[in-house]
C-alpha cells in the first residue's frame, strides 16, 4: 500500500529533479507569542501545518498573520526589537534551538514576499540561482536547475529566450513568479508566501495560484491572503487570526479544513469574516 | 421646472438599473451599442478618414500668447530699467539687470492675469522664478567654463603634457605641466586607493550593520567633513613630514583625510536608497549577512558608490593649501611619490598665477583647464563603466 502511494507521489513530481528534494516536512507552531519592542502582537498561536498541504492564514489587517509567517522562518528576528516565545518545530526539530542557525532554517523554509523583489543587479538566470550563490552552495547543473525551477514556477516559456536580461525587465506578475523560482532553487521543505498576489493583476494571480496548486504535491505551503476567494481556492486548511480588542495581541480564533471554515465554522466571528460581514 | 426635469432623469436611471445588473449577458449590449452610435453621430468629424489619420494632440506648455507675454514684459522691463538708470544716474550693470528682471516680472504678472486669473498668473510667476534660478546657476557654471577655456586654450599645446618647468626661465617660451599632471594623478590616485575601501566599509558599518558605535562614528565623520583643509595639511606635516622630506604620498595622506568623510557619507546615502525588500529577499534565501552585502547590496549600489567616489575625488583634486605643507611642489618631473617634493596641478596654478609674465599666466590658466577637464573625464568614464552592466540588465526586447 505504502509503496503504491509513494510511487504515485514520485510520478506527480516534475521530471528531471537533479538532486534529492528535501522531503516536505510538517511545521508545528506551539504557543507562539511575538513582540515588537514591548508591544505584544501575537498571543499563544498554535498551528500544525501538515506536509504536502496548503495552509492559508486569513484575518483582517494588523492581526499578526504576517508576523506569524515571519516567525516560522526566523525572519521576524531581523527586525530590531523583535522577540518571540513558544516553539516552532520542523518535523520535530526546534528551529529556534541550538542545533540550527537562522540561515539554515531559511534554506529549509523559503519565503515569497508581498512585493516582488528580484535582485536588480542580476540576470533572470542568476536570480534563480541567487539563493545557492548567497549560501555558497555548489551548483553542478546550473542550466538544468534554472529550467526546472522556472518551469515549476510557471515562468519558463515566457523567459527561456531572455535569461540574460535583468530581473527587473519582467512584468510584476513575472517578477513574482521569478521570486517563487528563486525560492524553489534552494530546495526548501516549506514555502511561506506573504500575500504573494496582492500586487498582481487577476491573470498573474491565476498563474501564481496554479503554480501553488502544482507545488503543493511536493512542498508544504503556508500562504497569507486577504482574498477570501483565493483562500478558498488554494488552501486545504485555514487558520483565522483576529485582534479581539484594540491594542490586544492577535490570536488564532479557529483552525480547520478550508471547506468547513467557509461553510460551517464553529466560531460566529469566523463566519462573519469569511462571508464578508466585517474585515 | 429644472428640479422636476432632474428628478425625472433620476427616475429614468432607477428604471435602467435592473438592466445594468445583466452586464455580461448578450441583451445588455443593445443599449450600449445605441449609446455608441449616438456618440458617434454627435462627433462625426472625429471618425472621418482612416484611423492612421489621427493626429496626436500634444498639450503645449507654452502657447504663442505666453511667448508674446514674455517678450513684451522683457521689453517693458528693459524700458523701465533704462529709465531708472538715467533718472537715478546709475552706473552699475548689476543694478540695471536686477531692475530689468523685477520690472519684467511685474509686467509679466499683469499680462498673464489679464488673460487668465490671479491663480494662473501666480502659477506662471512661480514657474518663471524657479526657471530663472536654474538658469542663473547654469549660466554661472557656463560662464566659468567659458572663461577657463578662453584663458586656458592658448598655452594648452601638446607640449604642455610633455614638458615640465625645470628649464624654463622667466621669459623663455615652452615648458608645461607634465610634472604637475603626474603629481596630481599619483597623489589623488593613492588617496583614492586608500579611501574607497575604508569609506565603503564604514558606510556599510553605519547603514547595514549599525550598533552602539554607529552614532558616534557618524558624528565624527560629519565633523571631519567640516575640517578646514589646511588643518589636514598641518596634521600630516606635523606627524609625518616634519624632520623628513616632503613627498607626494604625504600629500595623498592629507587628501585622504579630506576625501574620507565625503565618500563615506555619500556612500551611506546611496546604501539608504537600496530597498529593504532586497535585503529581506536575500536573508529569506538563507544568506549570511556578509554574503548579502557582497552579492546584493554592493552590486545594486555600484553606480551610486562610483559617484560617491568621484565626489570625493572632485573634493580632493583641487586642494592647494594642504599640498603646500606636504607635497610642497616642484618644477621638475618626480615620478616617485614616495620620495622628494612633487608638484600637482593646484600647486602649479598657484605658483604661476602670482608671476608677472604673460606666458606664465597663460600656463597657469592651462593648468586650471586641465584640472577641470581631468575631473570631467574621470566622471564620465567612471559613470560609463559603472552603469554599463546595469544598462545591459535593463534592456528589454
Amino acid at each position: 500500500m505504502t509503496s503504491i502511494a509513494d510511487d504515485t507521489l514520485e510520478a506527480a513530481k516534475p521530471r528531471g529533479l537533479l538532486h534529492a528534494e528535501g522531503e516536505p516536512a510538517t511545521l508545528d507552531a506551539i504557543a507562539v507569542s511575538a513582540w515588537f519592542g514591548s508591544s505584544k502582537v501575537l498571543e499563544r498561536c498554535t498551528l500544525t501545518m501538515a506536509a504536502r498541504r496548503v495552509t492559508a492564514l486569513i484575518g483582517p489587517s494588523g492581526c499578526g498573520k504576517s508576523t506569524f509567517l515571519r516567525v516560522l522562518n526566523r525572519m521576524h528576528e531581523v527586525i530590531p526589537g523583535a522577540a518571540i516565545s513558544g516553539r516552532v518545530e520542523l518535523d520535530g526539530d526546534d528551529i529556534y534551538g541550538q542545533a540550527m542557525s537562522a540561515t539554515q532554517v531559511r534554506t529549509k523554509i523559503g519565503m515569497v514576499f508581498q512585493k516582488p523583489n528580484p535582485f536588480p543587479s542580476m540576470t533572470i538566470g542568476d536570480n534563480v540561482l541567487a539563493g545557492l550563490k548567497l549560501s555558497r552552495t555548489q551548483i553542478p547543473h546550473r542550466h538544468e536547475l534554472i529550467e526546472e525551477c522556472l518551469t515549476r514556477a510557471g515562468l519558463w516559456n515566457e523567459v527561456k529566450d531572455r535569461l540574460h536580461e535583468g530581473g527587473m525587465s519582467l512584468s510584476g506578475g513575472q517578477q513574482q513568479r521569478l521570486c517563487i523560482a528563486r525560492a524553489l532553487a534552494v530546495r526548501p521543505q516549506v514555502l511561506l508566501m506573504d500575500e504573494p498576489c496582492s500586487a498582481l493583476d487577476p491573470i498573474s494571480t491565476r498563474v501564481v495560484e496554479e503554480t501553488i496548486a502544482a507545488l503543493a504535491h511536493d512542498i508544504t505551503i503556508v500562504i497569507v491572503t486577504h482574498n477570501m476567494q483565493q483562500a478558498a481556492r488554494v488552501s486545504d486548511q485555514c487558520a483565522f487570526f483576529l485582534v479581539e480588542e484594540l491594542r490586544q495581541p492577535g490570536r488564532i480564533v479557529e483552525t480547520g479544513e478550508t471547506k468547513k471554515m467557509f461553510e460551517e465554522p464553529d466560531d460566529p466571528r469566523t463566519l462573519d469574516y469569511v462571508t464578508g460581514r466585517f474585515g | 421646472m429644472t428640479v422636476s426635469k432632474r428628478r425625472a432623469s433620476r427616475e429614468d436611471r432607477v428604471v435602467d438599473l435592473p438592466a445594468l445588473e445583466r452586464v455580461g449577458s448578450a441583451p445588455v449590449l443593445a443599449p450600449t451599442e445605441e449609446l455608441h452610435l449616438t456618440t458617434r453621430s454627435a462627433h462625426q468629424d472625429l471618425f472621418e478618414g482612416p484611423p492612421s489619420g489621427d493626429r496626436p494632440r500634444r498639450r503645449r506648455k507654452l502657447t504663442p500668447e505666453d511667448h508674446a507675454a514674455t517678450i513684451l514684459s522683457m521689453l517693458a522691463g528693459g524700458a523701465v530699467a533704462l529709465t531708472l538708470r538715467v533718472l537715478l544716474d546709475q552706473n552699475g550693470i548689476l543694478g540695471t539687470l536686477l531692475w530689468w528682471y523685477l520690472s519684467a516680472l511685474v509686467v509679466f504678472y499683469i499680462l498673464v492675469r489679464d488673460r487668465s486669473d490671479t491663480e494662473g498668473a501666480l502659477d506662471r510667476i512661480v514657474t518663471v522664478l524657479i526657471w530663472s534660478a536654474g538658469a542663473l546657476v547654469a549660466a554661472v557654471l557656463a560662464w566659468m567654463l567659458a572663461f577657463l577655456f578662453v584663458k586656458g586654450i592658448p598655452a594648452l599645446t601638446g607640449g604642455f603634457f610633455t614638458h615640465d618647468m625645470s628649464t624654463v626661465g622667466p621669459l623663455t617660451p615652452g615648458g608645461g605641466g607634465e610634472h604637475a599632471l603626474i603629481g596630481t594623478l599619483e597623489q589623488v590616485g593613492l588617496a583614492t586607493i586608500v579611501v574607497v575601501p575604508v569609506a565603503i566599509l564604514t558606510a556599510v558599518y553605519l547603514h547595514e550593520i549599525g550598533g552602539r558605535l554607529a552614532r558616534p562614528v557618524r558624528f565624527i565623520v560629519d565633523a571631519m567633513s567640516g575640517l578646514p583643509s589646511i588643518i589636514a595639511g598641518l596634521l600630516v606635516y606635523t606627524v609625518w613630514v616634519d624632520g623628513r622630506s616632503f613627498s607626494g604620498v604625504a600629500g595623498a595622506a592629507a587628501l585622504a583625510v579630506l576625501m574620507l568623510p565625503t565618500v563615506t557619507r555619500a556612500s551611506e546615502e546611496i546604501l539608504r536608497t537600496i530597498p529593504d525588500t532586497l535585503r529581506e529577499g536575500a536573508l529569506a534565501l538563507g544568506a549570511p549577512q556578509w554574503r548579502l552585502i557582497v552579492k546584493v547590496v554592493i552590486p545594486t549600489a555600484m553606480a551610486g558608490l562610483v559617484t560617491a567616489t568621484i565626489l570625493g575625488i572632485a573634493r580632493a583634486v583641487g586642494e592647494t593649501a594642504p599640498m603646500l605643507l606636504t607635497a610642497f611642489g616642484s618644477d621638475s618631473v618626480n615620478t616617485n611619490p614616495f620620495s622628494g617634493p612633487q608638484s600637482d596641478l593646484p600647486l602649479f596654478v598657484w605658483k604661476l598665477i602670482r608671476l608677472p609674465n604673460a606666458s606664465q599666466l597663460e600656463r597657469a590658466w592651462s593648468g586650471a583647464l586641465v584640472l577641470v577637464l581631468l575631473v570631467l573625464v574621470l566622471f564620465v568614464a567612471a559613470r560609463y563603466v559603472a552603469t554599463r552592466s546595469q544598462r545591459k540588465l535593463r534592456t528589454t526586447r
